[in-house]
Parts: structure tokens; sequence; C-alpha cells
């Protein structure tokens, strides 16, 4: 099982598991994202989520043909999700199956960290006082604005 | 003339004001090239000074051509996850 969907419902990391899952398997690695409250000492209050959608689906089939090549997983199931999203909700899940640990390991690791670094998607962050902002993450943290 | 679409998301749009702005094509025309008309353009000192270019969904290198049929986007850093 094999799969990557950019979607704007609710994520259920088990389901995830349970896609990958199989007898064969010795090991399923689940990460999971989820929104949180403080960035940077502000206080937020959500996130929203944008992609170029048809770039970061053809993206993240790039991602998993590596993870697939270099791990040699052959569960693997993501699932990004845009959209406004509240604190603690889950805007990313990745399960990785492989009859041992340390592939299964290293190849969600793989898989967030290439997201984080070529899928087009962006977050607007709202925060507690009501000012929003896009993050960019090449750039060193700035102090709060007055 | 032949034109070119350029799609635009999140900070980017927002500082040129719109999703998408298109521009003549001329032929032999670079990524480079392109990246130097869209920097006349009205809030486009705020861009840095290399933003990513894709060019039919995949990142594209600055000396790429590119046909008035290529699907153009400039990508803004991103930050899924």
């Amino acid at each position: 099982m094999r799969r990557a969907s950019i979607l704007t419902r609710e994520i259920d990391p088990a389901s995830l598991m349970n896609e990958v899952g199989s007898k064969q398997y010795g090991a399923i690695s689940l990460f999971v994202g989820t929104v949180r409250e403080v960035n940077n000492g502000r206080s937020v209050s959500g996130i929203e989520y944008s992609a170029y959608k048809s770039m970061a689906d053809a993206e993240l089939e790039r991602i998993l043909d590596e993870a697939e090549e270099r791990f040699g997983v052959s569960g693997l199931v993501v699932e990004h999700r845009i959209g406004l999203l509240g604190l603690g909700d889950v805007s990313v899940a990745i399960a990785a199956a492989h009859p041992h640990r340390a592939p299964a390991l290293d190849c969600t690791r793989y898989v967030i960290d290439e997201i984080k670094k070529r899928v087009p998607i962006w977050k607007k962050e709202h925060y507690a006082d009501g000012t929003r902002e896009w993050i960019d993450p090449t750039r060193a943290a700035q102090p709060a604005s007055p | 003339m032949a034109t070119v679409t350029v799609q635009l998301f999140a900070s980017y749009a927002d500082v040129l004001g719109a999703p998408a702005v298109e521009l003549p094509l001329t032929p032999g025309t670079t990524v480079q090239d392109l990246l130097y008309r869209i920097r006349s353009l009205p809030g486009a000192s705020s861009l840095p000074p290399a933003p990513r270019v894709a060019v039919n969904r995949s990142f594209a290198t600055s000396d790429q051509l590119i046909e008035a049929s290529d699907e153009i986007a400039l990508i803004p850093p991103v930050a899924g996850g």
C-alpha cells in the first residue's frame, strides 16, 4: 500500500496505521504532526494551510519514490491536511511499514524532513491577538512586533 | 505576442496583489529572464533575491527555457508539516 493525499478533512492517524499494516511487517512507524499553541513566543490560535496542490501531489509522489528506494518499505501512506486547523489538530501523518524497525523509523523521518523542504504547502499562523502572518522557515525567528 | 501565466501563492500572491500575473514571452526566455520581468511589477521589491520557480510542477533551474504551454509558478519558502 502506498499513497499520498492532500485533504481538507480531519486526519485519523490510526487509519493510516491500519492501511499499511500487514502480517509480513514487524514494524510500523507513525509520525503525527499537530498544531502547537506557541510559536516563537507568540500565542497561536490556529494555522491556515494552503497548497499548490497539483505540484504538491507530484512532489509527494517523488518523495515516496525516493523513500521506497532508500528504505525498502512497501507500506507507506502520507496525509497532509490544508485549510484552517485549530490547536492540537493533526496537520500531517506518515505511516511506514517494514519487517524491521530501523528502516520504518528512518523512512518517516526522511518523508517529514523532505516535506518540509520541498512540498509547496504554506502556513499562515493566526495569533491570539488577532494578527496573522505567513511562516517563512528560511528566516530567523523575529521578535513579536509591538 | 505570446504570453505566459505565472501562478503566485501565499506571501508572494499578497505582495504582488494577485493569484497570477501574465507576462510577455519571447523565444529563448529563461527562468532568470522571467524573474527579471517579474521584478518590474508593483510590489515585487518585497520578493527575495532569488525566489524558487516551478515549471510544470517541478523546481526549475535559472537557465531553463520557458515555453508558452508551460505551467509556471513562483514558490515562496515552503512550510508544510
